[in-house]
């Protein structure tokens, strides 16, 4: 039998969520109404919520300090390009793991979890040196590389548990069909769990858009994302808030306008399998 | 042709033994049904057929070559899943020419083998559905398909049927015994149904334990069975087996009777008990008849217009020479 909710029970329930939702969203909304203001409203005391002057001064400014393309373009390209490297390295790592599970199967995964419970800093010096050995410091492709390295194990856990669902006799049938293991992998399992690495796929390139350690630490001019572009309006001169705010929504945007469109899909690929 | 040879084929799954050294040849064109209880390894022989599993050691031969080392795509075998398997992100005529497309077929030919099927199994109308639209009687029919496009030596089922309802079992056992007698190719059909193996088969392979108990036509089983266990499993319903004191009567530690070479007479029968449940099933009767003082319960068919009920007393009497004799380890004795 359903359980039945009561009209009363359902308005509390929804004003919860909503106040819930708010909370979590008013530092972006705060940050995006600051950009708005001027220098002097942006510090005001009280603070202004939405009755000031509203320009896009901040917005000139930044814009005319600062390239925001180059920025951007970085952003993309060590985003998207961490993301696709991951993915192309874990799906058959998943699949071995998924379908061809040894003894040591459930060890190396969370081994390869563990790693990511250590603190970043911790490995800052060595990967900074080898950096400087390598000449690759502020270069695209070594933060690519690195940012696939950091992500790899939440991209391989997750492509671990979406074909788990798949059912094997599925594989199997590919197999008996006389699909080699790369034709079987192409044909069969990717298409079927293209919700999983969609989420996988989305999920990390969030994930890797929003990385600030490493992108802060390794850059300075060439390959500097977004990150690098925000914490440049954080100057020794003393903080500009609207600027700052300016130059934050600028940078969140374009990952807030993909995960708008793509929220059902990034629900669906998190949910994948709880319910049959 | 579709030969195939299992040649002292064991399985281990780490330290356990699931299937001991095992001889077994299929003749090519042969409907072969693997039957036995859940757990006797009966699916597990079919994988090793397959080439899904790998075997322990042994050697496995198709058409005369050894194919014990052969990848699964290799050895030209087709295998219909219980689950049916098919792949849901493709249309059914997708499905179905996917081991051609596999095999690298030029397109004209694939289009012409796939309508072809389509045609032979009524999926011409579902064409371009995927999967998730048909019913498991359609879903079966295109797993089906897509085995028979391949053209293969040997066609593999594993428990086919067990995922359909009653009904439609028994049409799907008619068509694929059908497109046997059509295809004239070498079947291997896996099921725990006993109903489904007496009907298919042309040899029935009856394993408990990884070990073949029996191996012969069906009527062959139902006639002689080599062992009690063989005996009690071949014939619905069941065979009475019986111990004891009625059993040294024909020198044997055991005797067994099936339920339709018992006669019910009016009186002085050679047995005599109480009806416990009589199954009145309009063509037949099912009488369950305790206190024989033989076995537990022993069980009856009687034709269907009788009127004993529960509790009357029913008198017996078994055909003499219907009377199959058993020693204390189970096996026939004549």
């Amino acid at each position: 039998m359903a359980r039945s909710v009561t009209t009363q029970r359902k308005t509390i329930n929804t004003t919860i969520a909503w106040i819930i939702g708010l909370l979590i969203f008013f530092p972006i909304l705060w940050t995006i109404l600051t950009s708005f203001k001027t220098e002097a409203q942006a510090i005001n005391d009280p603070p202004l919520f939405l009755f000031f002057d509203w320009t896009t001064e901040n917005y000139a400014t930044v814009m005319e300090r600062s390239n925001y393309a180059r920025f951007l373009w970085n952003s993309i390209v060590i985003a998207g390009g961490s993301t696709l490297l991951g993915i192309i390295i874990a799906v058959p790592a998943a699949w071995s793991m998924a379908f061809v599970p040894s003894k040591r199967t459930k060890d190396i995964l969370l081994w390869m979890l563990s790693t990511k419970m250590l603190p970043a800093v911790g490995v800052l010096y060595p990967i900074y040196l080898l950096c400087i050995r390598l000449g690759v410091l502020d270069n695209r492709v070594a933060l690519v590389i690195i940012l696939m390295l950091i992500n790899l194990p939440i991209i391989v856990w997750m492509l671990y548990t979406y074909f788990r669902e798949i059912p094997g006799e599925i594989l199997e049938a590919a197999r008996m069909d006389g699909a080699t293991l790369k034709e079987e992998i192409l044909y069969v399992l990717t298409p079927m769990a293209i919700p999983g690495i969609a989420s996988t796929l989305l999920l990390n390139f969030i994930l890797a858009w929003n990385e600030a350690f490493w992108t802060l630490n390794l850059t300075a001019a060439q390959a500097a994302p977004l990150t690098a572009f925000i914490a440049s309006y954080s100057s020794p001169e003393g903080l500009f808030y609207a600027k700052l705010s300016a130059a934050s929504t600028m940078a969140i945007a374009p990952i807030l306008i993909l995960g708008w469109f793509s929220q059902k899909q990034l629900v669906r690929g998190l949910t994948f399998g709880a319910v049959k | 042709m579709g030969q195939i040879e299992l040649k002292q084929v064991t399985k281990s799954f780490g330290d356990v033994q699931v299937i001991p050294p095992l001889d077994l040849t299929i003749k090519d064109g042969e409907f072969t049904v693997f039957v036995g209880p859940s757990g006797c390894g009966k699916s597990t022989l079919l994988r090793l057929i397959a080439g899904l599993e790998d075997i322990t050691t042994g050697h496995i031969e198709i058409d005369g070559q050894d194919a014990t080392d052969v990848v699964p795509a290799r050895r030209g075998l087709a295998m219909v899943f219980q689950s049916y398997a098919l792949y849901p992100h493709m249309t059914v005529r997708k499905n179905i020419a996917f081991p051609l497309k596999m095999a690298k077929m030029d397109q004209a030919e694939i289009d012409r083998r796939v309508d072809a099927a389509a045609q032979v199994l009524n999926l011409a109308d579902y064409i371009d559905r995927r999967p998730g639209q048909l019913s498991g009687g359609q879903r079966q029919r295109v797993a089906i398909g897509r085995a028979i496009v391949r053209e293969p030596a040997a066609f593999l089922f594993d428990e086919p049927l067990s995922n359909l309802d009653a009904a439609l079992r028994v049409g799907m056992r008619m068509e694929i015994s059908e497109l046997h007698k059509k295809l004239a190719t070498t079947m291997i059909y896996v099921t725990h149904d006993q109903v489904e193996a007496m009907t298919m088969a042309d040899k029935i392979v009856v394993l408990q334990a990884g070990v073949i108990e029996q191996v012969g036509s069906p009527l062959e089983l139902y006639r002689t069975p080599r062992n009690t266990f063989v005996a009690g499993f071949i014939g619905s319903p069941k065979m009475n087996l019986i111990t004891g004191e009625e059993a040294a009567k024909h020198d044997a530690h055991t005797i067994g009777i099936r339920p339709e070479h018992i006669d019910v007479v009016e009186s002085e029968g050679t047995w005599q008990g109480t009806v416990g449940v009589a199954e009145h099933l309009g063509s037949d009767t099912f009488f369950h008849i305790h206190n024989t003082g033989l076995a537990d319960t022993l069980t009856v068919r009687a034709i269907g217009d009788i009127s004993l009920t529960h509790g009357d007393t029913i008198h017996l009497s078994p055909r003499a020479d219907e009377i199959h004799r058993f020693d204390a380890a189970g096996l026939r004795i004549g």
